[in-house]
């Protein structure tokens, strides 16, 4: 990244996180023996390698994880009266989300079977895709509903470094916020709608 | 039936789409929202000029004396721009419980302070522990002598740290969920025993915790009875929450608008994206929730608010539904710019920001799809019985 004429600038998205960048490359000088693979077999290359980040993207651990400190942040907040976590309203939707998981679990599964006999993933793994960014969003939408009033304030931004409300508050909404994007990278969830009908079902 | 605009809400309309455009062109409102205090003193001098600051109350008081369309009116426009001015919590919602509670001393010395943009008002109601019943109060005023000793925490008020004066709810009698007991203080924000904590929302608003230690305040400032303030504060908040979705849905114009915009000019794999059906169909779907969101809240501004189980039945429809709405039109926006969207640079996540937190405030879909319920099907189990 230090080579000469490579030029990052930061894109800040919407919750004032910096994590992805333009790269400009003005006249880079690159060795021909940094050559990857074949000239010409990029696109390639590259479907092979988002085959098998769209099966990591479905994020199953880390879904399972957040539907537990969900689970913790409803028992702590109250509603009618009550832990929020005894509301049938809300019950009812991490448990929905949690069926959508454990199904989904299944289907990486199913897929990591299939790849282990050595034939790689194929197009269904936007499926798991799909469903995977499908739960995070949902999962991130939970927990700033969970939190109430909470999500509002916005921490850590230029003009405040004062932490109030619920530890676990922090930043719920600027994380929901974040996470529209799981439905945009990696081929957005439209892209892969496409290639599932043209691959899979040959529509 | 007519939906159309009188001549005077015509004008009202149109002075307000003027201001927006004239003063809060996208620039302008992002240097505001990066400014310490997050609003512009200019502005709320302008509002009063141009006799914003006078919409809701009576012409006696040097107001517009206008109804709650009056008051969408305004608030769409401003939803349109995103106006970050605390014009929601201090003129409709303070202003609201003053106007209601206030002794004819009490309103002849403060609404036409407010009106001319001397001082704001906030409310603070809002706990921890209360989510969005505003019944729940912890917040206790202790009799002594003729004053009250105020202690508590009252959580999220919006527009304190532009404000010169809160209202609080606080605890007089009764257990903490009782919806007897609860009485209106008012007092100035500099007023010793009052701290706040200020700092910036996720939409780039502004709210404060405002914590209340040995506060001491004389009878003469309690607005309304004392215990009974409830009735007029889930009035008030019933009233601003019309106020809110009013916001929300000149927000979710521009969003399904601008969002129509960009997939016509946006071009992948040779053409528009919008000459995709997938596109097109969400767009339509997008437009439909956007019409349903204005259909219902133009049945709440045309139902009859002063009936409180009509208002209340009408009301958490409206917010329920609007909440729907709010989610569908923002995430799609959003989705359909793809990355675009995302960034801070670009307006569509500003809008999208803003219309979620509204979904937030006063009650989220669930909260007021329970109260829907309540109010609405209690009678036919009566019935069944």
């Amino acid at each position: 990244m230090k080579t000469p004429g490579v030029t990052v600038r930061p894109i800040y998205l919407m919750d004032g996180s910096n994590e992805v960048n333009e790269t400009w490359f003005d006249n880079v000088k690159v060795p021909a023996e940094n050559l990857i693979g074949e000239e010409n077999m990029g696109w390639t290359y590259a479907k092979f390698l988002l085959a098998h980040e769209r099966s990591g993207i479905a994020g199953v651990a880390r879904s399972k994880r957040a539907i537990e400190r969900i689970k913790q942040i409803a028992n702590s907040e109250m509603s009618y009266g009550k832990p929020l976590i005894q509301d049938p309203a809300f019950q009812r939707k991490i448990a929905e989300v949690e069926l959508e998981l454990r199904a989904l679990e299944y289907t990486e599964l199913r897929t990591l079977a299939k790849d282990s006999s050595g034939k790689g993933p194929g197009p269904e793994t936007s499926l798991l895709k799909i469903k995977g960014t499908d739960i995070q969003q949902g999962l991130t939408e939970l927990a700033m509903e969970a939190v109430g009033y909470y999500s509002n304030p916005h921490l850590g931004s230029t003009l405040s470094n004062e932490f109030v409300g619920p530890d676990y508050a922090a930043n719920v909404a600027g994380t929901y916020f974040n996470f529209r994007k799981a439905s945009i990278y990696g081929g957005s969830n439209e892209i892969q709608r496409g290639i599932i009908s043209k691959m899979v079902l040959g529509l | 039936m007519n939906f159309d605009f009188t001549e005077e809400q015509t004008l009202l309309n149109n002075m307000v789409t003027s201001f927006v455009r004239d003063n809060y062109d996208w620039e302008t409102r992002c240097s505001i929202v990066k400014t310490e205090e997050g609003w512009k003193q200019e502005n709320w001098s302008q509002f009063a000029e141009l006799g914003l600051l006078g919409v809701p109350f009576s012409e006696d008081h040097g107001g517009l004396g206008g109804s709650p369309t009056d008051l969408m009116i305004v608030m769409e426009q401003f939803g349109k721009g995103l106006v970050v001015e605390p014009y929601l919590p201090s003129v409709i919602l303070a202003g609201g419980l003053i106007t209601n509670l206030g002794s004819k001393e009490q309103t002849n010395q403060i609404v036409p302070k407010i009106i001319s943009g001397d001082q704001r008002y906030v409310f603070a109601y809002a706990e921890h522990q209360s989510r969005f019943d505003l019944f729940d109060v912890k917040t206790s005023a202790a009799k002594d002598g003729d004053s009250y000793v105020i202690n508590g925490l009252k959580s999220v008020v919006f527009g304190a740290g532009a404000a010169t004066h809160i209202i609080i709810a606080a605890r007089t009698s009764g257990d903490q969920r009782s919806k007897k007991g609860i009485t209106l203080f008012m007092t100035e924000i500099g007023s010793e025993g009052i701290t706040l904590q200020n700092y910036p929302t996720i939409d780039e608003y502004r709210a404060s915790e405002v914590i209340i230690e040995n506060l001491k305040v004389s009878k003469d400032t309690i607005l309304g009875e004392v215990d009974e303030a409830y009735d007029v504060i889930e009035e008030e908040v019933d009233k601003s929450t019309i106020a809110a979705c009013s916001e929300a849905l000149g927000i979710l114009e521009v969003l399904k608008d601008v969002t129509t915009d960009y997939c016509k000019n946006r071009k992948q794999f040779g053409k528009p994206i919008s000459k995709n059906q997938v596109i097109q169909f969400r767009l339509v779907d997008m437009m439909m929730e956007y019409e349903q969101a204005k259909s219902i809240l133009y049945m709440a501004i045309t139902s009859d608010l002063s009936n409180p189980d009509e208002r209340r039945k009408t009301v958490s429809a409206l917010k329920s539904r609007m909440g729907k709405a709010i989610k569908f039109v923002g995430e799609n926006a959003i989705q359909l710019h793809g990355g675009m969207g995302m960034t801070e640079e670009y307006m569509i996540s500003h809008y999208f920001k803003r219309a979620t937190m509204i979904g937030v405030l006063f009650g989220n879909v669930d909260y007021h799809m329970k109260r829907f319920i309540e109010l609405t099907q209690s009678n036919i189990q009566k019935f069944e019985n």
